[in-house]
């Protein structure tokens, strides 16, 4: 078995394996953040459970880092290995006759979502980590209230931070395009390649970015303050 | 039809290797590509020049000497045709047509346009078959039953005529679909299971030995592929790799 992912076809599999794991924390992040655009106090009360519950903190998180690393790192070694196997380039290479772009460019579109949790971890995580486990203030309370809903829309009132968040979201629409029916392909499934997968497939790439883009830019347009 | 031709050139494998210009004229566009490809090189000759060096053997499409990367594809613009299937009539009058050599570490270049392949058969001799006795004993081919589909499966991916355009034509330079299509022709017959395990995880090794590159799911070996080996091959050697490894 320790072999196996020392192969290249293990490497695949692990590639995917963390892939699922991330699509499936993408659906759920996106669930609880449009509760504030629908109830401010249904999105303090579930942000605050995940927030403190020690299941989420202390075995899920750690899950999502380590997926949020290696899907990096794995990414990273196996474009070098890729390249390197390439030998001399085409003085004419028509890649666009037999592939889509997003399939052939999972690498940039992948650095500019790295690019982008940088900056969520600076703006959300590392605020959130240094208030409750340095500070040690685990209310989830500011000036009485809970102050999750109001961190958020405070954070979406600079344009240029909407911006970036939008352009991330449109390279994640198209890293997902590839990304969610390869996954399947990589796992030795060939339902990726059906059409209700490749339908379902496309519908999740569109809507989850989306519906992050409509909570940025909600809370932007409507949410002055 | 008169042509342009931009045409690798390189000396032999340690030598630095150009693009270089030539002109061929009064092509018909009845010629296959390497038809035109004897043009050049008469007139070459004709003229005390080295002719350039290209692979080719059957020229009916079948037995995968042929290579070449034209016009940015493997095998040129045309589906479902090696190089040797290729008509001019693809082209129009005037035209330039680039033609490369096929390209990965993993096939280097012998001279021009002829690339070393060998890695492939290294591949095959590390599992692409079965262990049977052939002595003048072999069992009547009916009496193991097989079904319609797994028959029309296997000898879909065994079609596979091992040219390289899936290496040449991805992006990652990889050989699954070569690899793929080996492993999926015995894996679907029952005399392909004794070895099953063995024989994935050995040519497996071996491809990656080799320096080909990891499989990202474009699809573009299958579009380029003169034989439209299935990626659903690749699926299936991944499904058998796993097999072995939990086996």
């Amino acid at each position: 078995m320790g072999g196996f992912f020392k192969s290249s076809i293990g490497r695949k599999v692990a590639m995917a394996l963390s892939a699922f794991f991330l699509m499936f924390f993408l659906l759920q992040h996106l669930f609880i953040n449009m509760l504030s655009v629908f109830s401010p106090d249904a999105f303090n009360e579930v942000s605050h459970f995940m927030g403190t519950n020690p299941l989420v903190q202390y075995a899920l998180q750690p899950v999502l880092i380590f997926a949020v690393v290696f899907h990096f790192v794995m990414g990273f070694i196996l474009e070098l290995k890729n390249k390197k196997a390439n030998g001399v380039a085409y003085a004419r290479n028509n890649g666009a006759a037999n592939s889509t772009w997003s399939s052939r460019n999972m690498i940039y579109s992948g650095l500019v979502i790295l690019a982008f949790i940088v900056l969520h971890f600076i703006d959300f995580w590392i605020p959130e980590i240094n208030t409750k486990y340095i500070v040690g203030d685990m209310s989830g309370l500011h000036n009485g209230e809970f102050r999750y809903y109001h961190e958020l829309v405070e954070k979406f009132q600079n344009p240029l931070r909407v911006g970036a968040y939008v352009i991330s979201f449109v390279l994640l629409g198209l890293h997902l395009a590839h990304g969610f029916t390869s996954a399947f392909q990589s796992m030795g499934s060939t339902a990726g390649r059906k059409k209700n997968l490749q339908a379902f497939g496309k519908a999740y790439s569109i809507i989850v970015p989306l519906g992050f883009v409509i909570i940025a830019l909600f809370h932007h347009l409507f949410n002055n303050h | 039809m008169n042509l342009t031709l931009k045409i690798w050139r390189q000396a032999d494998s340690s030598s630095k290797g150009q693009m270089v210009d030539y002109k061929v004229t009064e092509i018909s566009e009845h010629m296959s590509f390497l038809e035109m490809m004897d043009v050049l090189n008469e007139q070459l000759v004709n003229s005390g020049e080295e002719p350039v060096a290209f692979d080719h053997d059957c020229r009916e499409g079948i037995c995968g000497m042929c290579s070449m990367y034209i016009n940015g594809e493997a095998h040129g613009p045309d589906r479902g045709v090696t190089t040797c299937q290729l008509h001019m009539r693809m082209f129009k009058d005037g035209d330039t047509i680039t033609i490369e050599p096929f390209r990965a570490a993993a096939f280097p270049v012998i001279k021009d346009l002829v690339v070393d392949r060998t890695s492939f058969e290294r591949i095959q001799q590390a599992g692409g078959y079965i262990s049977v006795n052939t002595s003048g004993n072999t069992q009547d081919a009916n009496s193991i039953p097989i079904s319609k589909h797994a028959a029309d499966e296997a000898m879909d991916a065994a079609t596979c005529i091992g040219c390289g355009a899936c290496v040449a034509t991805c992006k990652n330079s990889s050989a699954m679909l070569f690899v793929g299509a080996k492993v999926s022709q015995y894996a679907l017959l029952p005399q392909g299971q004794v070895e099953a395990a063995d024989r994935v995880q050995n040519m497996v090794a071996q491809m990656d030995l080799e320096g080909f590159g990891n499989c990202t799911n474009t699809g573009a070996c299958e579009v380029e592929c003169p034989k439209g080996i299935s990626l659903d091959n690749i699926a299936r050697m991944n499904r058998e790799l796993m097999k072995a490894a939990v086996k």
